[in-house]
């Protein structure tokens, strides 16, 4: 191992094994346990909590009322309308869906890296993979005009004989988004099956030992099980690590597949991938900071854990500025007309101010401040960040799908794009909803995975002699 | 299965997990063969001390991933070809690059269930009762900081006062007989 070379002055490394730490110092298997156990079984929910709640859960009713009258309305109620037929439904699909994706990065692709740092946020950020799914999801759902009729996307046999057309993209999508849900939800709670078995043993209440004793399937930590346990794991983090990658891919190629200018492009894959962990990593550190903050986490996230993800955010979103720098570059390369017109339209037409709200909040300001380890472990300036980068990743999908549709070939046929109170109560009131569900999952559900916890502790190590009379 | 009755085993408690690959190694090489660790997390060296070297997992995975695979392929050609076949500006109807993309999604949905659920299965889960759970430090320590060694009565070696003196001889922090 290449540890010898780091240097001990180093704060982050610990001298005793000379690796980087990622736990906070002095920490034991019941200090953890004690630790996250105890915010879920507290009877005493923080008052802030439900303030917060309270706030989530309000903003959710606007997205109810929202969501009803455009089902008794109709989708006129949006700004949709040619040449925009695809507006805020579309960015807030793309938008949450991408969110999700750093969830199951860190969740699948890191641990495949053996990256025993992403122990301490894997949980919470699969439980926001799931809710910004759900969030996603739902969409496309009303978006399609008459909800009710949503089942027809599906092969399923009909009376009316009819079969889904298998070779457009939209139906990949339905595919794409259903796997990536179902696995998803079924990573995040394997993955919390061996805790739920810790709160059924540590629950004082008659009713937390029945529900998380029925939640925990029985599972009694034996290691036959634990080792077919950890090879499940395995498989369906190698399993969700393509997954991921053709999730935000079969979603670009809705765009790519299309002949307009802006949309057809190649490079969309890989860059909505990218965009995708870009803005997912912010979403973590939004989450993260104040949460660590406020359950008194430090020792579990630590500042190495935000150093981390800074560094992450810091590649992808060169990645990112690679794709919008291509995008550039083709537009003249091409020496296609439209594709001309189309980015100077986007850069300097009516709505020029969203591609440079984008470059501002994805490339100039992240991407210069991010080299900086004094500014990525300050957790003030990160949260901010995230909050920049979210809104960035979201005027991202705003100027693809609306800068390039407005404009298109015919001068005849240009518009505009307005966005309705609907559009904003809709996709703020989503909003709300991913913060009520993921209040619920921090109230009630271990936000933190004990298990893989116990394993980075020092007390897992084996040592070859007895030791029985040292502990002493 | 009728219900059993009398010991299911002997429960030997250690408070690091050291000392429970030593002792599972130890009876393991005196002959031992009905036996099991409880961890708190994943110990590999338990498991390599108890002879757990393989699993199905894999296999159920496979199985599963490539049924999901056959299973939308064949679903996609049948309804593009057979049942609904829809002329798009003359484009062969078995036009099976388009199928690939939802055929590799239902590979890793059902490869994934499977993964899970055949885990589940074959670790006999969901259980609704365990004997286990009967002994008092079982459910304060092997979900929360304790490691555990259990002797089973259906082992042929199995005799409650030598296994009981056996144990001891490893120094844990309680022996106790567990009833089913």
């Amino acid at each position: 191992m290449a540890t010898s070379e780091v240097k001990t002055t180093d704060p982050g490394v610990d001298p005793a094994t000379g690796e980087f730490r990622v736990l906070g110092q002095g920490q034991t298997f019941r200090s953890v346990t004690e630790k996250i156990a105890g915010i879920v079984l507290t009877p005493h929910t923080p008052l802030g909590w439900f303030a917060l709640f309270g706030i989530g859960g309000a903003v959710a009713t606007m997205l109810l009322v929202a969501v009803v009258w455009l089902f008794l309305v109709g989708v006129g109620i949006w700004a949709i309308t040619q040449p925009v037929a695809w507006g805020f439904a579309i960015i807030n699909f793309v938008w949450w869906i991408g969110i999700g994706h750093a969830g199951t990065l860190i969740s699948a692709i890191l641990l495949l890296f053996k990256q025993g740092w992403r122990n301490s946020i894997n949980r919470f950020a699969e439980a926001m993979t799931i809710f910004a799914v759900v969030c996603a999801g739902m969409f496309p759902l009303i978006h399609v005009g008459r909800p009710w009729l949503g089942y027809w996307l599906l092969p399923i046999p009909l009376t009316m004989n009819i079969w889904p057309q298998f070779r457009s993209p939209l139906l990949w999508d339905v595919f794409a988004v259903s796997t990536y849900a179902t696995i998803s939800v079924v990573f995040w709670y394997m993955g919390m099956i061996p805790d739920f078995g810790t709160l059924r043993d540590r629950s004082t209440s008659k009713i937390g030992q029945y529900i998380y004793g029925m939640l925990s399937v029985g599972w009694r930590g034996s290691t036959r099980h634990w080792m077919r346990y950890e090879t499940a794991s395995l498989l369906l983090a190698g399993l969700a690590t393509p997954l991921v990658l053709s999730v935000h891919t079969v979603i670009s190629f809705d765009f790519a597949v299309a002949v307009l200018p802006g949309w057809h492009t190649t490079i969309f894959p890989p860059y909505f991938v990218a965009g995708a962990i870009y803005s997912g990593f912010a979403m973590v550190l939004t989450l993260a900071i104040p949460l660590r903050k406020f359950y008194h986490l430090e020792g579990l996230v630590t500042e190495r854990h935000i150093d981390n993800m800074g560094k992450v955010m810091l590649a992808t979103g060169f990645i990112v500025a690679y794709g919008y720098g291509m995008e550039v570059f083709m537009a003249w390369y091409s020496a296609s007309h439209w594709e001309a017109f189309m980015m100077w339209n986007r850069m300097f037409g009516p709505m020029g101010w969203s591609y440079w709200v984008l470059v501002t909040c994805n490339l100039a300001i992240p991407l210069t401040t991010l080299w900086s380890r004094k500014l990525r472990t300050n957790v003030v300036f990160m949260f901010l960040l995230s909050l920049v980068v979210n809104t960035g990743m979201w005027f991202e999908r705003f100027v693809i799908v609306v800068t390039s549709l407005y404009r298109d070939f015919l001068p005849s046929s240009w518009g505009t794009y307005r966005a309705t109170k609907w559009d904003y109560m809709t996709y703020v009131g989503t909003l709300g909803l991913f913060t009520a569900l993921f209040l619920l999952f921090v109230r009630f559900l271990p936000m933190i995975p004990m298990n893989e916890i116990r394993m980075m502790l020092p007390g897992a190590k084996i040592t070859p002699k007895a030791t029985a009379k040292a502990g002493d | 299965m009728p219900p059993r009755e009398g010991t299911y085993g002997l429960l030997a408690e250690f408070d690091n997990p050291s000392d429970l690959v030593r002792a599972t190694k130890q009876a393991r090489h005196d002959g031992w063969r009905r036996m099991e660790c409880y961890t708190p997390y994943p110990v590999e060296e338990a498991a390599e001390a108890l002879n757990f070297h393989r699993n199905k997992v894999p296999l159920i995975t496979l199985i599963g991933g490539l049924m999901g695979l056959a299973a939308m392929f064949s679903l996609e050609t049948w309804i593009s070809v057979l049942a609904y076949p829809l002329n798009i500006a003359g484009r062969p109807t078995y036009s099976w690059p388009a199928f690939v993309v939802p055929a590799y999604e239902w590979t890793i949905l059902w490869a994934g269930l499977s993964a899970c659920f055949g885990m589940l299965a074959l670790n006999g889960l969901p259980a609704l009762y365990h004997p286990l759970f009967n002994a008092p430090n079982f459910r304060d320590g092997a979900t929360t900081d304790k490691f555990f060694l259990c002797l089973e009565a259906m082992d042929p070696k199995f005799d409650l006062i030598e296994a009981k003196a056996y144990l001891e001889s490893f120094q844990p922090a309680s022996v106790v007989e567990v009833q089913y």
